[in-house]
């Protein structure tokens, strides 16, 4: 098992570069201009400056020669300095990767958001699996019910409904006709746990977003769980649960759904990376300043280096990801085994 | 753990409706001063970027000599009066203006502003390795010299009829030379705490910046003016969409100020009609306008596509021929465009140049008025005519097929659309394009989409000048100006117009330091755009805001930056 996990590590590495270099490249070749959304009052002299202040114009392999340095070894040494208060080297001198748009290095961009689209989407997935899975499971166990039904009709809906269709409907409800929840998420709010009303404000805010990215992560996870169950549910093993005089609440939730989780862990395990990447247009809608929202701003302003940047971490995430869903799989189902 | 579940779920269930019972959104505190730009700052820095949302972000905080006011005229900020030839703060011979900095002026920190400070600033901006974006405002100085602590003198290379650039509106405000000491050149793209938060001499100071989100700002303890601002805290929020900021303002209350809410004008006025808050608009010289390509198109051509040649042999096949483009402009209906997709924001103009109002012609307003068949029996009568029966008109033999193109935005399509239908009813095929905006005003010269290439026949923006002095917008459309594969496509002369005559009407206005004769120059250059079919004037475009109805003493200003009187906005009672 140990030695499945290093060999999938070592390849991962190659992986992670091929893929980087790919973004890269792609991105590169994109048509987008850092100026490109300046005034057209700002004349191409000026434009062509800026450019060249910015290093746009740099060749191709400098430029990916020159992020690869700043971003696997620049920044990182930057983390561990900052987290350990010991200095390696030039830290002054360190370049670091700055964004075009900001003028600021990147990671220090991502610093300042990963944790709010953590908060914001991460507990919009707790809560979806929150709901998901006791509906999959009933859903299963009654099988064409009435609660079947309904479950299936809000899946369907979770599923098919866009984010920004049902963000807006809760805005123009909550938001413009009760004035429950505020449309404007405030990125300055100071959580502090001595501060009661703080903690409500914050959730008064959250409580929108997560509904709605919730229901679409409930949809997906819902549908899985109730499939899975219902594979399980028509064992063999499950008879002999029932001949051998068990009640159904063992039967049930020992049997048939430790089985069904299997695939619903790895689903979800899946999931993971996407709750970094954050929901772009969910952040977008309610303005939260998560990592998907700098995602699309650095897009529109064409800042190669941001977009660069956030893509490749989340093309890690996804292999780390992917690695951890493998091993899990393993240490959930003894059955399967890697040698 | 399923119980667990359950309970967790109800609880939660609970609190909402709870809270959201009880509380209601918590209301804005009185004194903070919300406002919502739909595009987030990147920085504070309006140096380094020359996109309005940092500009404005910025001139909270930092201040030129003299603003411009909303009808055009300079006001002092910084500078204790406006330079002119009659009180001797302009030479003579127009090379130099003298300024003279207001007494006592402190900046946030403390510290007295000086004359340095200003020549800093110019040393800042012109240095190559900066990469300002503001640098035209320098365009033509020769040098920027201190006299003494108050008293700045700067010289042109030549003379300067209208020397109200360098240090004037929120695109050239002062910087403090002791906080950007090390961050000029190359150093600039770095010093990542200065371009976030400037030490400037504004009302407001930068208290927290998340880039790309928001901006909070405290009060300036050392403001000029007592009592000002009003407001002990501004929040400048960033990000989402034109159509929810302006729900915040108008609809929910939420936010105090929304910036430019180029929506649909009736979802617009239905909102107004809660009774909220007011749309606000402000006009400068902005025009969409249909650019006519003056060369060939043709993608036959290979290397010569849209390329100007100077004898003149790579003309447009049909749209150099008045009767052609006369028509064109007579089928548009430009009032149904401003009305239906414009509203509030849009009124129709037959003008390149509509403003200010001394320098707007009204010789060429018979253009409002939609005339299709008048424009079908002038083609008729040239004998541009359908002469094999499928619709669309041969011009000597070649049939009048366009491609038409503009930047994505859903606007800018729908005008397409209704122009289109009206230029197909004069026997005209149009092809229509559209193309990311960021591509098609990106500078790529190997993209053959952007606006500088022109690789269509018709192009549709919007340009206007960059102050209420129109010299430098109308010198781009002289001949020396071509966009072209010798300047890699980024020539300002995008249509590919030459005229020794309007070269000859750009020398003048750069001769002419009389504001009358220089408004009569810049009328006679409108005329002949116009009139020689470079452009086809469409919409005079103002900005769009709302404010609260709670909010006091907002001025829309077009020409300067529309928070350029935040000092003075009070929250009524």
């Amino acid at each position: 098992m140990t030695k499945y996990i290093i060999q999938r590590l070592i390849i991962a590495v190659p992986t992670i570069l091929i893929i980087s270099f790919i973004v890269f490249a792609i991105l590169e070749l994109s048509p987008s201009d850092p100026v490109g959304q300046l005034p057209l009052t700002i004349p191409p002299e000026v434009r062509e400056q800026i450019r060249e202040a910015l290093g746009v114009n740099d060749p191709f392999m400098i430029k990916y020669v020159k992020w690869l340095r700043q971003f696997l070894i620049n920044e990182p040494l930057n983390i561990l300095e900052n987290a350990t208060g010991m200095t390696f080297g030039d830290s002054e001198g360190r370049l670091r990767y700055i964004s075009w748009q900001t003028r600021s290095p990147i990671v220090d961009l991502i610093g300042q958001r990963w944790g709010q689209t953590f908060l914001v989407v991460g507990s919009a997935y707790v809560l979806g699996i929150m709901i998901a899975i006791p509906i999959g499971v009933i859903s299963a166990y009654k099988q064409y019910s009435l609660f079947d039904q309904v479950g299936t009709f809000f899946a369907m809906v979770g599923f098919s409904v866009p984010t920004f269709f049902t963000g807006l409907m809760f805005i123009v409800f909550f938001s413009v006709k009760l004035k429950w929840f505020p449309s404007i998420y405030d990125t300055t709010l100071q959580v502090s746990f001595n501060d009661f009303d703080s903690i409500v404000t914050q959730f008064k805010q959250m409580v929108m977003p997560m509904t709605v990215l919730g229901l679409f992560y409930m949809a997906q996870i819902s549908r899985f769980t109730r499939s899975a169950m219902l594979d399980n549910l028509h064992q063999d093993y499950i008879r002999t649960a029932r001949s051998k005089g068990l009640n159904e609440r063992k039967v049930v939730l020992g049997h048939a759904l430790r089985n069904s989780l299997i695939p619903v862990v790895t689903l979800i395990t899946l999931g993971i990376p996407g709750i970094f990447q954050g929901a772009v247009i969910t952040e977008q809608i309610f303005r939260i300043n998560g990592l998907g929202q700098l995602l699309i701003i650095a897009i529109q302003g064409g800042d190669l280096p941001t977009v660069q940047s956030l893509t490749f971490i989340f093309a890690v995430l996804i292999v780390v990801f992917n690695i951890v869903a493998d091993v899990l799989y393993a240490l959930l189902d003894p059955r399967v085994a890697y040698n | 753990m399923k119980r667990s579940v359950i309970k967790m779920t109800s609880l939660l269930l609970v609190f909402l409706m709870v809270t959201g019972g009880l509380g209601i959104v918590s209301a804005q505190a009185d004194d903070t001063l919300n406002i919502l730009f739909w595009q987030a700052a990147s920085n504070v820095n309006p140096y380094l970027s020359g996109g309005t949302k940092e500009l404005e972000a910025a001139a909270l905080v930092l201040e030129p000599l003299a603003r411009i006011d909303p009808d055009g005229v300079l006001t002092p900020f910084l500078a204790a009066d406006i330079p002119t030839v009659a009180n001797g703060g302009v030479s003579e011979d127009l090379t130099t203006i003298t300024w003279t900095l207001q007494e006592g002026l402190l900046w946030s920190d403390g510290t007295p502003v000086t004359s340095a400070d200003v020549v800093f600033t110019y040393e800042y901006c012109t240095n190559e390795e900066t990469g300002c974006a503001q640098l035209t405002f320098f365009d033509g100085v020769a040098s920027v010299e201190a006299m003494d602590d108050l008293t700045i003198v700067i010289t042109f290379d030549g003379p300067k009829p209208y020397p109200y650039g360098p240090f004037v509106s929120f695109q050239s405000p002062i910087i403090q030379a002791a906080q950007f000491a090390d961050c000029i050149g190359a150093n600039a793209q770095n010093c990542t705490d200065q371009n976030f938060g400037p030490i400037g001499t504004g009302p407001y100071v930068v208290d927290e910046f998340l880039a790309n989100d928001v901006v909070t700002y405290t009060v300036n303890e050392n403001y000029r003016v007592e009592g000002q601002p009003y407001f002990s805290r501004v929040v400048f929020k960033g990000g989402g969409d034109a159509e929810s900021a302006a729900r915040a303002v108008l609809e929910t209350g939420e936010a105090d100020y929304a910036w430019n809410l180029q929506i649909a004008p009736d979802v617009l006025l239905e909102m107004e009609s809660a009774g909220l808050g007011t749309v606000i608009v402000g006009f400068a010289t902005n025009v969409e306008r249909l650019m006519m390509n003056q060369t060939n198109p043709d993608p036959a051509l290979g290397d010569a596509r849209s390329v100007w040649a100077e004898d003149g042999s790579n003309g447009h096949p049909f749209l150099n021929d008045p009767v052609v483009y006369q028509a064109m402009s007579m089928a548009i209906d430009r009032n149904i465009i401003a009305e239906q997709l414009y509203g509030a924001g849009g009124i129709a103009t037959c003008n390149v140049l509509p403003g200010p109002p001394a320098y707007a012609s009204s010789n060429n307003d018979s253009c409002l008025t939609q005339d299709i068949d008048g424009a079908n029996a002038m083609l008729d009568e040239a004998g541009i005519v359908d002469s094999d029966g499928d619709g669309i008109r041969e011009y000597d033999g070649i049939p009048m097929s366009i491609l038409y193109q503009t930047s994505t935005n859903a606007v800018r399509q729908n005008t397409q659309a209704l122009i289109k239908q009206w230029w197909e009813e004069i026997g005209i095929e149009v092809e229509l394009r559209n193309i990311d905006a960021a591509v098609f005003f990106g500078g790529d010269p190997a993209s053959p989409d952007t606006y500088g290439k022109f690789y269509a026949d018709i192009e549709m923006y919007t340009n206007g000048s960059s102050g209420p002095d129109p010299e430098t917008y109308m010198a781009a459309w002289t001949c020396s100006s071509v966009s072209g594969p010798d300047n890699n496509w980024l020539g300002n002369n995008v249509p590919r117009y030459c005229n020794p005559e309007y070269d000859a009407l750009v020398q003048a206005m750069s001769d002419t330091a009389d504001l009358d004769e220089r408004a009569s120059l810049a009328i006679q250059m409108n005329d002949l755009l116009v009139q020689d079919g470079v452009m086809i004037p469409l919409i005079y475009r103002g900005s769009v805001s709302a404010h609260s109805n709670t909010v006091e003493g907002v001025q829309m200003n077009a020409w300067d930056a529309e928070l350029w009187n935040v000092a003075e906005w009070v929250r009524s009672e």
